[in-house]
């Protein structure tokens, strides 16, 4: 990568003016000490350096981001009629004609026989990046020069070099804590051009209440089981079965160890479980997936087929009950917590009635950290539905509208995995639907987080 | 509430007999109670142990590889030609003249791997006085040889349940006896990538590709959320701006992870045009995805230095940026740190999103930079344990070994970090 190179040179430049800065700085103060001047070198020097490499270097991300399309338009502009009027005409081949000159200028494999035409777009689109990559290097090279001797010139006794570098330091960090409503917008905005896209393809209504889900397209006429079909209600029921699963499984283990924990467990248990239970935290999910189709699906298997039961491989209970497993640090560590921040108080005053401990728990503790409880499982709830690993690897890939745990299910998450994995075309059904799951997926979560952190916070400041 | 206070006003109404039956009934209650709780952190703690010994034992296998002694003669011409497959398909058959028949003889060859002549290539050029002479040397079993000779398919099923068959199986005594099996570690397990062939399968592309991505979610990560943690601790004011700062940041810390791949397609990939299955494009997803960790902790870390020393600091005239940059962050650092490694590590297992902007795609080539297609860990443990052949699962269960212990050892070196280095004030 050239433009690698030609940010180590910046770099370095910035590096050099900040003390080309600096001993301007110290050469002003004309022997005397340095507590006339306004600022510190170290800031004149700063300052210099600022100016040096934020704009060069705020130019190159810029050229970075804006070369290709740039490039491309003039492209464009120069190819034959002909083929321009393919823009319109048909937009694929037009896109296809795009990529085979992009591939021909970095020598790659090309898709059609090449024409003179095509030949020529080639070596002008070459041409253009050279030239680019040339005025880049010389414009924002002498950008840094220019704006750092410039910036030089105004250091002086009385130049306020401080100031000046606390206001762009300040404005460093403002523009980095806007990466979090930046990075928001960049889902939302994602997530809903595409599914507008789809809704302009499948109808609101069947892709809500719709009860069968089949995104494979015929792509002949008499095509078996490839219906397009879009309804995802299977998806919303397999995922709530699979979640369902979870929390029976996570909230009564997370809940009575929390309570374990906290009331009953003297120092040494606890700091021997809490280790234990934060190593399961760590596990990533593509090892509980790994774990629940190697191990636990085979032992329910199993375990069926000894009582006469038939339990698919890929069953909701398996991939449910390994859900569970993955959430339980997730129910304990948080009702821990808000079990902890019950005041000392109020189980002294149930003792004082003679209450015994599990009294206190159940008919003082419990109650007064209900509201933190129910946020912690919302928060859960909202992991297991966003949950992608383990459901891909052990649950379903078929929609199954089923409420029997014992069959195989697939969940929303499972289906945007699958359908996105692998070749796409961006202008089928099939990888819109995905973007509108993941709508659906977002939209779902932020709710559950919303009211959870509400109903969290709220009970916080009633103890606090 | 209504209980106990019914209940103290039966009791004292009743009997003494009654009182104390009531209080054993108590008591019983009570250390059912407390059972329950033992008995769900036995739970817990019981269904690590099975994960980590299940996961553990089926992955030990890998990290050996049986190897079978070959007498290799390579002539000139074959060594100019470059037909080393050949050369290997000869020597095999040499170690039983007597097998004629040509599906016979195919069966024979598979008990070596089918990337032995490679083996032989490697040991030719790195030695080229070789060429014209006869010489041992070891190469890798085939897979199912591979289960066979470690003992993990049982040689007293019936010949259909097994995929080693019985001539195999006799073919392979009687190289054991000959002293021509023998088991190793697997080096190569470490040191090469990806495979079709288990036998020749390693995870060092994959961790490779792991470093690069993760090179770049530090890169981008740290810096923002340090920067966005400092501001909104010490700087922003309080106003609905830095509010809904707050509260995206609450909510992207649970946004699912998938959701982010979805962002990382449709942005990243569709929009900027940035290469797929780059390392560059992964670290950028992941790095949105531990922002909220690193912000949530950095703040933490920043508000347990106590308003003394800053307030010291502006006593003695530091401006507000020096007071920061000199004090604060430095004494929050290791807090910082911290919250930064947990990041990473999470980071480090996360595969979801990746799976989305196309780093599961099958590479041999271990990759060379952050441009280079490559995929990590995480979604190789996934590549692998969707691939058929019995031999992946070994090697799924020993790469997720090696993935937890990275992990392990990330988690042990920000609790160290935590211990020493944190202050309490």
């Amino acid at each position: 990568m050239q433009i690698s190179y030609l940010v180590i040179t910046l770099l370095l430049l910035t590096g050099v003016s900040y003390f080309w800065g600096r001993r301007r700085a110290v050469s002003l103060a004309k022997g005397e000490h340095l507590v006339v001047l306004h600022s510190l070198p170290s800031f004149h020097g700063a300052y210099v350096a600022l100016w040096c490499g934020l704009p060069a270097l705020i130019l190159v991300l810029l050229w970075m981001i804006l070369e290709p399309q740039i490039i491309e338009m003039l492209v464009i502009n120069q190819l034959p009629a002909a083929q321009a009027d393919l823009a319109t005409t048909n937009p694929n081949a037009f896109k296809l004609l795009l990529t085979d000159i992009q591939n021909l200028a970095s020598g790659n494999i090309v898709s059609q026989s090449i024409d003179p035409s095509l030949q020529a777009a080639a070596n002008s689109y070459v041409r253009y990046e050279e030239i680019g990559q040339m005025a880049l290097f010389l414009v924002a090279l002498s950008l840094a020069i220019i704006l750092g001797t410039f910036a030089r010139t105004r250091l002086s006794q009385k130049f306020r070099a401080r100031n000046q570098v606390e206001t762009i330091a300040r404005w460093v960090m403002i523009t980095a804590s806007m990466i979090a409503i930046l990075t928001t917008i960049g889902i939302v905005l994602s997530l809903i051009f595409e599914t507008i896209r789809f809704f302009e393809k499948v109808p609101f209504s069947e892709f809500l209440f719709g009860l069968q889900w089949s995104p494979q397209m015929a792509l002949r006429e008499d095509q078996v089981g490839s219906s397009g079909a879009f309804g995802a209600v299977p998806l919303f029921a397999g995922t709530f079965l699979i979640t369902l699963i979870a929390m029976l499984v996570a909230v009564p283990i997370g809940l009575f160890s929390a309570v374990y924990m906290s009331e009953y467990a003297g120092p040494t248990m606890r700091s021997m479980v809490k280790p234990a239970l934060e190593i399961l935290a760590g596990v990533p999910t593509v090892v509980y997936g790994f774990f629940a189709a190697l191990t636990v699906a085979p032992f329910f298997r199993g375990a069926g087929d000894s009582l006469g039961l038939d339990v698919s491989s890929e069953s909701a209970l398996a991939a449910g009950v390994v859900m569970g497993i993955m959430i339980i640090p997730f129910v304990s560590s948080l009702s821990d917590d808000v079990m902890n921040a019950v005041p000392q108080t109020l189980r002294d005053g149930a003792y004082a009635l003679g209450a015994t401990q599990s009294e206190t728990i159940k008919q003082v503790i419990l109650p007064a950290a209900l509201p933190g409880i129910v946020g912690a499982v919302l928060l859960a709830v909202s992991r297991a539905i966003g949950e992608t690993m383990i459901v891909v690897m052990a649950a379903g890939l078929a929609a199954n509208l089923t409420a029997n745990p014992l069959e195989a299910v697939t969940t929303v998450t499972v289906q945007i995995a699958t359908l996105l994995v692998g070749d796409q075309e961006f202008d089928s059904a099939k990888t819109l639907a995905a973007f509108a799951l993941g709508l659906v997926l977002f939209v779902i979560t932020l709710c559950l987080n919303m009211v959870a952190l509400r109903v969290v916070r709220k009970y916080r400041e009633k103890y606090d | 509430m209504t209980d106990t206070s019914s209940n103290t006003a039966v009791s004292t109404q009743g009997t003494w007999g009654e009182m104390s039956e009531r209080t054993r009934l108590r008591y019983a209650a009570e250390r059912r109670f407390r059972l329950y709780g033992l008995a769900a952190i036995g739970a817990a703690v019981l269904i690590l142990a099975t994960l980590v010994t299940s996961i553990g034992i089926t992955g030990l296998p890998a990290f050996f590889q049986t190897y079978i002694k070959l007498d290799v003669t390579v002539d000139a011409a074959s060594a100019e030609k470059g037909s080393y497959r050949g050369l290997m398909f000869k020597s095999v058959y040499a170690l039983y003249p007597e097998v004629t028949d040509r599906r016979e003889k195919k069966k024979l060859r598979g008990i070596v791997s089918s990337g032995a002549g490679r083996e032989i290539k490697a040991a030719v050029l790195d030695d080229p006085s070789l060429i014209g002479t006869t010489f041992s040397i070891w190469v890798r079993s085939s897979d199912d040889v591979d289960i066979f000779v470690k003992g993990q398919m049982d040689r007293n099923l019936p010949e259909a349940d097994r995929r080693v068959k019985d001539n195999e199986v006799a073919w392979i005594d009687g190289l054991e006896e000959q002293g021509r099996v023998e088991t190793r570690f697997n080096f190569s397990f470490f040191s090469s990538g990806d495979s079709r062939e288990p036998e020749q399968a390693g995870i060092w592309g994959a961790v490779v590709g792991s470093f690069f991505t993760l090179c770049v979610t530090l890169a981008v990560s740290f810096p923002l959320g340090v920067l966005a943690a400092v501001y909104l601790e010490e700087f922003a004011p309080q106003n609905r701006w830095t509010d809904l700062i707050e509260v995206n940041i609450n909510n992207l810390a649970a946004v699912p992870s998938i959701v982010f791949g979805l962002l990382g397609l449709a942005m990243f990939l569709n929009f900027f045009g940035m290469p797929r299955s780059a390392p560059l494009v992964g670290g950028m997803v992941l790095a949105l995805m531990t922002l909220p960790t690193i912000i949530i902790a950095t703040r933490a870390a920043l508000k347990a230095v106590p308003p003394s020393i800053r307030e010291a600091a502006l006593g003695v005239g530091a401006s507000e940026l020096q007071v920061v940059t000199h004090h604060v962050v430095p004494l929050a650092m290791p807090g910082i740190l911290t919250g930064t490694i947990i990041g990473m590590a999470q980071a480090l297992g996360e595969s979801a999103p990746l799976l989305m902007i196309g780093m599961v795609a099958f590479i041999v080539d271990v990759p060379q930079g952050i441009f280079d297609p490559s995929t990590v860990l995480p979604v190789q443990i996934y590549i692998w344990a969707d691939s058929p052949e019995r031999a992946f699962v070994a090697k799924t269960s020993a790469a997720i070994l090696v993935l937890l212990t990275f992990l392990v050892f990330m988690n042990a070196v920000a609790v160290m970090l935590r211990k020493r280095f944190e202050r309490r004030w």
